[in-house]
């Protein structure tokens, strides 16, 4: 049998308890355990950013952090970002209506990284943009506009303060 | 958009012109799945899961040329948690592929392995671990036989064989010649021969492939999977099952990027999911790793280029002769088309009376090449518009001069038969060198910065040898919604967009309005595929003909109605009105409502879209490919760190005559991100292999362009050019390879002028310009930019 370890998780603000190999991922785990697919399985080495998820408001590649150091953290997957189906955060309507999305595989984890960089960096460069989403392949827009999708969110959440985000 | 306010006159004019005409053309909608693909909820293939779903692996060569002598599986049956084993023998023996004379593929090898990757066996488990350890478990006998990696070798006599079909290793050839080379040459005053060479390129999507196969007691297949272009797969998978298409279902998922990296074709992980499924009675998934992704296949080809130009004293290009050795890997793919390719367009965007072309696809014993966006056109534009800048420099002209001097017009025929219908390539000329201010650059940066120019040309569409039309069906609801149903797929492109905004326009409803369905083959009509950059103008004709007569029957009913003839109603803003009579109407859903319940009607249009030219043979070359092509020029800027050789890209302008850009927004992404693709190929792409064994199958040594390596925002400019293609759905041709096919050469000018160093083989790697600016100090030359002229 397998060792089976017991862990908490708190995923999106909802609490989950599980049983689970140690050497079990985050990614695997929220994909196929919580079915929270919104975070990507693809180099699975940390280089492409399409499995990021937010641990404690900080950009994490999933593919690369075992889930039992998840532990007593606050996930944030792309499925807990808009406030409701109604309601998205400002950088999901940014990138969607600037064409920062085209196949959209990068999409969640390029969203949550901007997000964690907006909190520190509310203010953003052109440049300090293009560093903080390095991290992040997309091979369909040449990043352009992305980098302008963040540009506006960026602007569109200074206008609105606290109100907006998590 | 900063951007919208820099454009200038003519295109705002056409904007404003563009809102009165249309209601839903030329807009810059957001893509229809953007929000979905926002909040995480659009589902992939690896997002899908069954019950009872299995894992399944493959074992892969690890040998480049093979024998199977045996292969001994039972180790791996008796695993615990293993449910199925296959093997080469448990298929009919049928090789599948694209055209007739290239069929070599078999779902897994049965006598030979071809090189490192080939698949060899398949296991279902109940965990991808459990697979993973029953790889390990199969033991399988080999006879290594010699292997041959560099094409050239491979066409010597006594070179180690891969396939009894093809004798000197050739897996297909192109030879034509046009108008009189011979004579073109004789009468010219300078004649200029260089070789080119060119680098593997992997795609690099990043969605893995992916797929999960039912084969259920009854005998009907389900596929589900992320392929750009699931009739061929469908096709494909019949075939190498040795049954009937109708037997099997293939629904498409969400596509993490196609740009033909295997979603195109069925691949061996389609064959083994459905048998799988057969033998262990439960459905089986089947993703790959990145390392699997970048090792298989469907490379860019690398291509040897020779290229001998004649051309007159005052720039006027007379004859080309091109030769082409390309690395063609172990299989196929679709490389006849691949090396009809580069000869067919080998002067567009430029005129060309005289042109003699011969091209060798060689089989070798390394992962296999294939389409990749542009398809062959970047390698060949690369060389071409490289060796125009040296012709250029030796007759003391400007490179901007020599290709207006020599750009082709429309309405002119190419000696090969490509019928130029629309075709602004001088203006793509003209205001590409506006927009990166050319004449206040070039010759006049400091040292260490360049200039340069790439010119390139695409089709709209390429006319296959077997099935080339497209169809679309449109069923209108009685809320007044649309159910737009075609074949073909949105790998991100914007097609689910574009060709919704069609039926939108058409039929006068919102675009909201408009539900665009995926490939499910049991419902959608066929189709070729996503390829080529025909989705917009093949499918997108069909839709607009489906709309169309979607509108007449509704028209009809209405005219009726409202006591009227059905020519003077307008369908606009989910309302039917009359023409001169604004007010005497009534709204779109209550038309379909009467159609439906009082007169007992369904409306459903039909519309099918073929461009009605001659099929091509693609050795022998001579005809119209693609109902209509498109031109395009791009200067990129560069600066050059003479201590390292590092090239980074500061700039880049370009113009495409797309006909005319259905959604700006979507055209503007699709040139920007063919665009960047192009600069990886030029400077660092590379898929390095040694004795057929790729060294760098992941993302942390395979580099792709970073966010931080692509210009300033301010330096990154798109323009379209509006020619209206008479036969485009609302004028539009391609735009989504055409603008980067001269982005390559662009580069390799620029540093050209930048450094003086003339580089002729990709990438411009580091290593390659601190070799050329040692050389230069040695013979005491200066940079390009500071010699006069």
């Amino acid at each position: 049998m397998k060792h089976l370890l017991p862990v908490s998780l708190r995923v999106n603000g909802e609490p989950y308890d599980l049983l689970i190999p140690p050497w079990r991922t985050l990614l695997e785990v929220l994909r196929e355990n919580l079915s929270l697919t919104g975070a990507k399985r693809s180099c699975q080495e940390g280089q492409c950013g399409t499995c990021t998820v937010l641990i404690d408001r900080k950009p994490i590649n999933s593919c690369l952090y075992l889930a039992v150091e998840a532990q007593d953290k606050e996930i944030l997957t792309i499925e807990g970002l808009a406030r409701s189906a109604e309601v998205l955060h400002p950088l999901q309507r940014a990138f969607a209506e600037r064409g920062a999305i085209q196949c959209g595989f990068c999409t969640p984890g390029l969203i949550l990284a901007a997000k964690a960089f907006l909190e520190e960096n509310p203010n953003p460069s052109e440049d300090e943009i293009r560093r903080a989403v390095v991290g992040h392949l997309c091979r369909c827009t040449g990043y352009f506009q992305i980098i302008e999708a963040i540009l506006a969110a960026a602007r569109e959440m200074a206008g609105k303060g606290a109100q907006v985000g998590h | 958009m900063p951007r919208r306010a820099r454009w200038p006159g003519r295109e705002h004019r056409l904007a404003i012109e563009t809102m009165q005409e249309h209601s839903i053309i030329g807009r810059p909608v957001p893509k229809k799945d953007a929000w979905l693909k926002a909040t995480g909820e659009a589902k992939y293939a690896d997002d899908h899961s069954l019950p009872g779903m299995l894992y399944g692996k493959l074992l892969r060569s690890p040998h480049p040329h093979a024998r199977i002598l045996h292969i001994d599986t039972s180790k791996a049956e008796r695993l615990p948690g293993v449910r199925a084993v296959a093997t080469g023998k448990d298929f009919p023996g049928i090789k599948y592929g694209n055209l007739p004379q290239t069929r070599d593929y078999l779902p897994l090898a049965l006598e030979k392995v071809r090189y490192i990757g080939d698949e060899v066996a398949a296991v279902a488990a109940i965990d991808e671990d459990m697979a993973e350890e029953a790889l390990d478990l199969i033991q399988v006998e080999y006879e290594i036989l010699p292997a041959v990696f560099d094409p050239e070798e491979a066409m010597q006599p006594g070179a180690p064989q891969l396939h009894d079909h093809a004798p000197d290793n050739i897996s297909s050839q192109s030879a034509f010649h046009f108008g009189d080379a011979d004579r073109g040459f004789a009468d010219s005053d300078l004649i200029q021969e260089d070789i080119f060479e060119t680098q593997p390129v992997k795609q690099g999507m990043l969605e893995p492939h992916a797929c999960i196969g039912l084969w259920d007691n009854t005998g009907k297949i389900t596929l589900w999977a992320s392929k750009q272009s699931p009739y061929v797969v469908w096709r494909q998978l019949a075939m190498g099952l040795g049954i009937e298409p109708g037997k099997i279902r293939l629904v498409q998922t969400y596509i993490g990027g196609g740009f033909s990296g295997g979603k195109q074709e069925a691949m061996p992980m389609d064959f083994c999911a459905v048998l799988l499924s057969k033998k262990s009675g439960r459905p089986v998934k089947f993703v790959h790793t990145m390392d699997e992704v970048l090792t298989i296949g469907h490379l860019r080809h690398p291509i040897k280029i020779w290229l001998k130009t004649g051309i007159k004293k005052d720039g006027t290009l007379l004859a080309q002769h091109c030769k082409i050795i390309a690395n063609g890997g172990a299989y196929s793919s679709i490389g006849q088309l691949s090396m009809y390719i580069p000869g067919a367009m080998l002067n567009l965007p430029y005129r060309l009376p005289n042109v003699k072309y011969e091209a060798y696809r060689i089989y070798t014993n390394n992962g296999f090449c294939g389409a990749m966006r542009g398809h062959t056109l970047p390698q060949i534009c690369f060389a071409r518009d490289s060796q125009l800048d040296i012709i250029a420099a030796k007759l003391g002209v400007d490179p901007i001069e020599i290709r207006l001097k020599n750009a082709a017009q429309p309405g002119e025929v190419t000696p090969n038969g490509f019928r130029l219908t629309t075709f602004g390539f001088t203006e793509c000329l003209q205001r590409v060198v506006e927009a990166s201010q050319w004449r206040e650059k070039h010759g006049k940066l400091p040292r260490y910065r360049g200039i340069g120019i790439g010119c390139g040309s695409l089709v709209s569409g390429a006319r296959l040898m077997g099935h080339s039309s497209s169809t679309a069906e449109i069923k209108v609801q009685e809320d007044g919604t649309v159910l737009l149903v075609t074949g073909s797929t949105d790998v991100g492109q914007g097609a689910d967009t574009v060709l919704s905004m069609i039926a939108a326009e058409v039929l006068g409803v919102q675009l909201d309005d408009v539900r665009f369905a995926m490939v499910d083959t049991d419902i959608t009509p066929v189709d070729p595929g996503t390829f080529s950059s025909r989705v917009t103008f093949w499918t997108g004709n069909a839709v607009k003909l489906a709309a169309e007569d979607a509108r007449r029957q509704l028209a009809e009913i209405a005219a009726q109605k409202l006591e009227a003839n059905p020519e003077d109603l307008i369908f606009r803003d989910r309302q039917v009105y009359l023409r001169q009579q604004p007010q005497r109407g009534l709204s779109f859903g209550e038309l379909v409502r009467l159609a439906e319940y009082r007169l007992g009607r369904i409306i459903m249009g039909k519309g099918s879209y073929t461009s009605g030219e001659e099929l091509i043979d693609f050795r022998t070359g001579y005809g119209n490919m693609s109902p209509a092509y498109t031109p395009s020029a791009c200067v990129v800027e560069v600066e050059v760190d003479p201590e390292t050789g590092q090239v980074t890209v500061t700039g880049i302008w370009g113009a495409h005559d797309c006909g005319f850009p259905l959604n700006p927004m979507l055209v503007r992404g699709q040139v920007l991100g063919a665009s960047v693709m192009c600069i990886g190929q030029a400077l660092y792409e590379n898929l390095i292999r040694t004795q057929g064994k790729v060294m760098n199958p992941s993302f942390r040594d395979y580099k792709m362009p970073l966010a931080t390596d692509v210009p300033k925002l301010a330096n990154v400019e798109h323009i379209n050019i509006i020619t209206r293609d008479p036969s485009g759905p609302f004028g539009a041709k391609e735009a989504g390879e055409g603008a980067a096919t001269g982005v390559i050469a662009a580069v390799a000018n620029a540093v050209y002028h930048a450094t003086g160093v003339r580089i002729k083989s990709l990438p411009i790697s580091p290593g390659k310009v601190l070799f050329g600016l040692k050389e230069m100090q040695g013979k005491g030359n200066k940079p390009a930019n500071l010699v006069k002229g």
